[in-house]
């Protein structure tokens, strides 16, 4: 039962789709939350320090 | 000497780099993959579990000719008397003259030829038809039909066109207005009926084999009418909708197809009837551009002026103006 | 002692085999690739930023799309719609094209801000931007082999577009067959080997140096056309 759960979505996507209408540009919402987020992961992937590495460490 | 003339050229920055001779320090480059290994493989569980994917089920003739069976009828006359867009559309599938996508004397889709060929009336009615056993009503209009002259068959198939604008279903049966249509209204009658069995796919996709994996016709058939093109309207799929980038419901779908699909929203590739090799003409000159960037001026300038790069390399800079 | 390049012909076992295509083949890898190199365990200091991931993080959630599509054909292509097990791996499939897709543009965007293609490094971006684009016909092809509603959508709107440039004639989307052999053979034959160029290229030039900001305090110019700095 647990298998059948985990195959089944928890959220459905399937139904009528909600778009967003600007000007010319018609962007469903899956895709424009797509994007947003790469952009802000982009932006964060720059922002956020890298940890420091020194001669000798050990990995 | 052109090795004198390299070390000779000015330097540009946004060409060239001055290798690194600074420090390097340890990095294990395989346990980065294998940790972004287990962390992708994380990710893609979770969102298959949250998401699934989605399937919405194929149409048939069938259950098109179910549904909708004036538009069914419709479009197989169209198909009978070469209107439809798959009878007129020029290479690969005929050769209708002056079809073809053209750009001044760029015309590539000419230039290739016929090489899917479809022959509507015959692939998609005649034939069909004829492989029906014990049907003498169907064959003899068949028969009659054949044997007329063009301006006679023209004239059945346009009587026809006009009395099944006025067509209706009563229990899926197709009703078309009595007219002086000949021998066309059983023909696309016995079609509808052939669709509505499930029999007109499988002789469509066969081609008279057993085994075949070409569902071109089929798809060509569907396409010709209004029923599939309204439900992908109704999904957002059309191309009027920048429905190349989008996915049945509520998924995401392809956005990386974002730029291609917008020029087919603007002018004069929105309305235009060589649009599609507009658009592809477009989209190969910015891949070009693209692969080519390294040597486009400007261009090439952009990540140099915009300066991102000093938040990327911030340490890097820090460092250097400590020493 | 000078140094000896590696793959330079030294013993008498190496003359005697110089002229054959094997060993030549093989010093000239060698050369080109020295095993601290193709596998290094350093990277110069000035690589201090998570932008630096998403490269890794694209090429395993190719990774996981062969995986799963691999899954997919070990059952068939009409397996997913007659079985929830199927289904899941379907679903696993699409979000590792998604998450594909999805790291390999930021990825882009990183090294273009980075001008990336700076220092011999342009057949690196090329061979990149050209994985993209072959990545992005993959992915139609697949599409197009869905068997399901979708699949015959998309292949009788994309028709118009490939066949206005004659391609059409040979390359026919609505062909399920000649579609589904390019997308499980051909075009992950060519998105591995231009991927494989693309990491063989990043390890032959080594990652791109920063751009220099203060001229004064940089190493003294040094108009160079070498090749990037071999790890220590």
């Amino acid at each position: 039962m647990f298998f059948g759960v985990l195959l089944g979505a928890l959220i459905n996507l399937n139904g009528s789709g909600h778009y967003i209408h600007w000007g010319f540009i018609q962007i469903s919402v899956a895709n424009l939350t797509v994007i947003l987020l790469m952009i802000v992961v982009f932006v964060v992937a720059i922002l956020i320090p890298f940890p420091k590495r020194k001669e000798g460490d050990r990995e | 000497m052109s090795a004198d003339r390299a070390k000779r050229r000015r330097f540009n920055p946004d060409r060239d780099a001055h290798e690194w001779k600074g420090a390097y320090l340890p990095y294990d480059i395989v346990k980065e993959g294998f940790v972004a290994l287990l962390a992708v493989a994380v990710l893609i569980v979770l969102l298959a579990v949250v998401f699934s994917s989605p399937d919405e089920p194929a149409i048939t003739l069938k259950s098109w000719s179910i549904a909708d069976p004036v538009d069914f009828a419709q479009t197989a006359i169209s198909e009978l008397d070469g209107t439809s867009a798959t009878a007129t559309y020029g290479p690969p599938y005929n050769t209708t003259p002056d079809a073809a996508q053209h750009m001044g004397f760029f015309e590539p889709e000419q230039w290739f030829g016929v090489h899917q060929p479809v022959d509507t009336a015959q692939d998609f009615v005649i034939g069909p038809l004829r492989t029906l056993p014990n049907q003498p009503a169907t064959q003899a209009a068949l028969n009659l039909y054949q044997s007329a002259p063009a301006a006679q068959q023209s004239a059945w198939t346009t009587a026809y066109e006009k009395a099944v604008a006025n067509a209706t279903a009563v229990h899926g049966r197709l009703r078309v207005p009595a007219g002086r249509y000949g021998p066309v209204g059983v023909i696309i009658g016995s079609l509808t009926a052939m669709a509505q069995t499930g029999g007109l796919d499988g002789t469509l996709l066969s081609e008279g084999q057993f085994y075949n994996t070409n569902y071109t016709k089929p798809l060509l058939f569907l396409a010709d009418g209004t029923y599939l093109a309204n439900k992908a309207q109704a999904q957002h799929l059309a191309g009027d909708q920048w429905g190349m980038m989008n996915e049945t419901g509520n998924y995401p779908g392809q956005a990386w197809l974002w730029l291609y699909t917008m020029w087919y929203q603007v002018a004069p590739m929105n309305t235009s009837s060589n649009g599609d090799l507009e658009v592809w003409v477009i989209m190969m000159v910015l891949s070009l551009a693209l692969i080519f960037l390294p040597f486009i001026p400007v261009l090439r300038s952009i990540p140099r002026w915009t300066h991102v790069y000093r938040l990327i390399w911030r340490r890097h800079y820090r460092e250097l103006s400590l020493s | 002692m000078t140094d000896i390049p590696i793959g330079a012909v030294t013993t008498e076992e190496d003359r005697a085999t110089a002229d054959q295509w094997t060993a030549r083949i093989r010093r000239r890898a060698e050369a080109a690739f020295p095993p601290k190199q193709l596998l290094p365990d350093r990277q110069p200091a000035f690589m201090a930023s998570w932008i630096y991931v998403f490269g890794v993080l694209t090429l395993v959630s190719l990774t996981w799309v062969i995986v799963t599509g691999c899954i997919l054909a070990i059952m068939g292509p009409s397996w997913w719609h007659v079985s929830s097990t199927g289904h899941f791996v379907n679903s696993l499939h699409l979000w590792s094209v998604e998450c594909f897709f999805f790291f390999m543009v930021i990825h882009l965007w990183g090294k273009f801000f980075m001008a990336a293609w700076r220092g011999k490094r342009r057949l690196t971006w090329a061979t990149g931007v050209v994985s993209f684009l072959v990545s992005v016909a993959a992915a139609f092809t697949g599409y197009l082999t869905q068997q399901n509603f979708d699949s015959q959508w998309i292949s009788t709107q994309a028709k118009d577009g490939i066949n206005s440039t004659g391609a059409g004639a040979f390359w026919n989307v609505l062909n399920f067959g000649q579609m589904l052999m390019w997308h499980i053979v051909l075009l992950p034959i060519g998105v591995t080997i231009i991927a494989g160029l693309h990491i063989l290229m990043v390890r032959r030039r080594g990652i791109v140096p920063p751009f220099d900001v203060s001229p004064k305090k940089a190493p003294a110019p040094e108009v160079t056309t070498s090749t990037g700095e071999a790890a220590a």
